[in-house]
């Protein structure tokens, strides 16, 4: 549609990193996109941020000294975030963004009040028990995401039967 | 990221992303994509601006029962916060490991050309 709004994808993005981002190959093939399993007055939903947030003191942070060491790797692993979790027991670790915000109201990232209160509002049917956080850098390989983590994360939200994941990547 | 929603999608549940780079989304071909013109680590919008993040969420909730797909919708939300203060106020207050790793090589490739 002529004069629809278009975000600019490269609007914050320093300009240095632009050329890589530019030049990212087209992936050949479109996925399959799966079919909604119930109408959205009944769907479940989860959330996933790539924001690198932990709960602070139960679990543990990502490993950035790692990163540190090895510039060109990133942590793959994950953390559940509980949909009763409180801003005072969140925890950032990511390298690459500041967590002033974050810290300051996690929902930015991982919106769960929202969500919680477009439930009650019965916009769709369930918020879930259990989101996932991962912290988005991955150097030069998404291999271990892939391999490892995607398919335990499709576990998990067969076990919760979600049937929505909404993503924001950090 | 697109490569976890795609493992997702592939295993038959629906997914939406809602990122500040929805052409690299298009890119990965995925099926349900929100646009936002926000700063990274901001996907659903201002902290404590729940009206804004509740948009976001609503939009994204919106793409679910999509019936033509790929599907992209991009949020018109300006962002209040002055350029020039944005574009910064996102980034991380030291330089990230491979930042810096890609600086001192540009650095030693300068050194080299400069010895030769």
């Amino acid at each position: 549609m002529v004069g629809e709004f278009r975000v600019d994808s490269y609007r914050f993005l320093p300009r240095s990193f632009r050329p890589a981002f530019e030049s990212f190959p087209e992936q050949p093939v479109t996925v399959s996109a799966a079919r909604p399993r119930v109408p959205l007055p009944q769907a479940r939903v989860a959330l996933l941020t790539s924001a690198g947030l932990y709960l602070e003191g139960r679990q543990q942070p990502f490993d950035l000294e790692r990163e540190r060491r090895e510039p060109r790797w990133g942590d793959p692993t994950f953390r559940e975030i509980p949909r009763d979790a409180r801003q005072d027991e969140i925890g950032m670790a990511h390298l690459h963004l500041s967590a002033d915000d974050v810290l300051q109201d996690f929902n930015i990232a991982l919106p769960i009040d929202a969500f919680a209160a477009l439930e009650r509002e019965g916009a769709f049917g369930s918020l879930a028990q259990r989101h996932y956080s991962f912290m988005g850098y991955q150097g030069e390989s998404t291999r271990a995401w892939e391999e490892e983590q995607g398919p335990e994360l499709v576990r998990r939200l067969e076990e919760d039967r979600v049937d929505l994941l909404i993503l924001a990547p950090a | 990221m697109p490569v976890l929603a795609r493992t997702v999608e592939t295993a038959g549940i629906a997914t939406v992303i809602v990122t500040p780079m929805p052409e690299i989304a298009e890119r990965f071909r995925l099926p349900r994509i929100v646009g936002v013109e926000f700063p990274f680590g901001h996907a659903f919008g201002m902290a404590g601006d729940r009206a804004m993040q509740q948009r976001v969420a609503r939009a994204a909730l919106a793409l679910y029962e999509q019936v033509d797909l790929p599907a992209r919708v991009d949020l018109e939300i300006p962002w209040p916060v002055e350029q020039s203060v944005a574009y910064r106020a996102w980034q991380p207050s030291e330089p990230s490991p491979v930042v810096r790793y890609r600086l001192e090589q540009a650095a030693r490739r300068r050194e080299g050309q400069g010895a030769g």
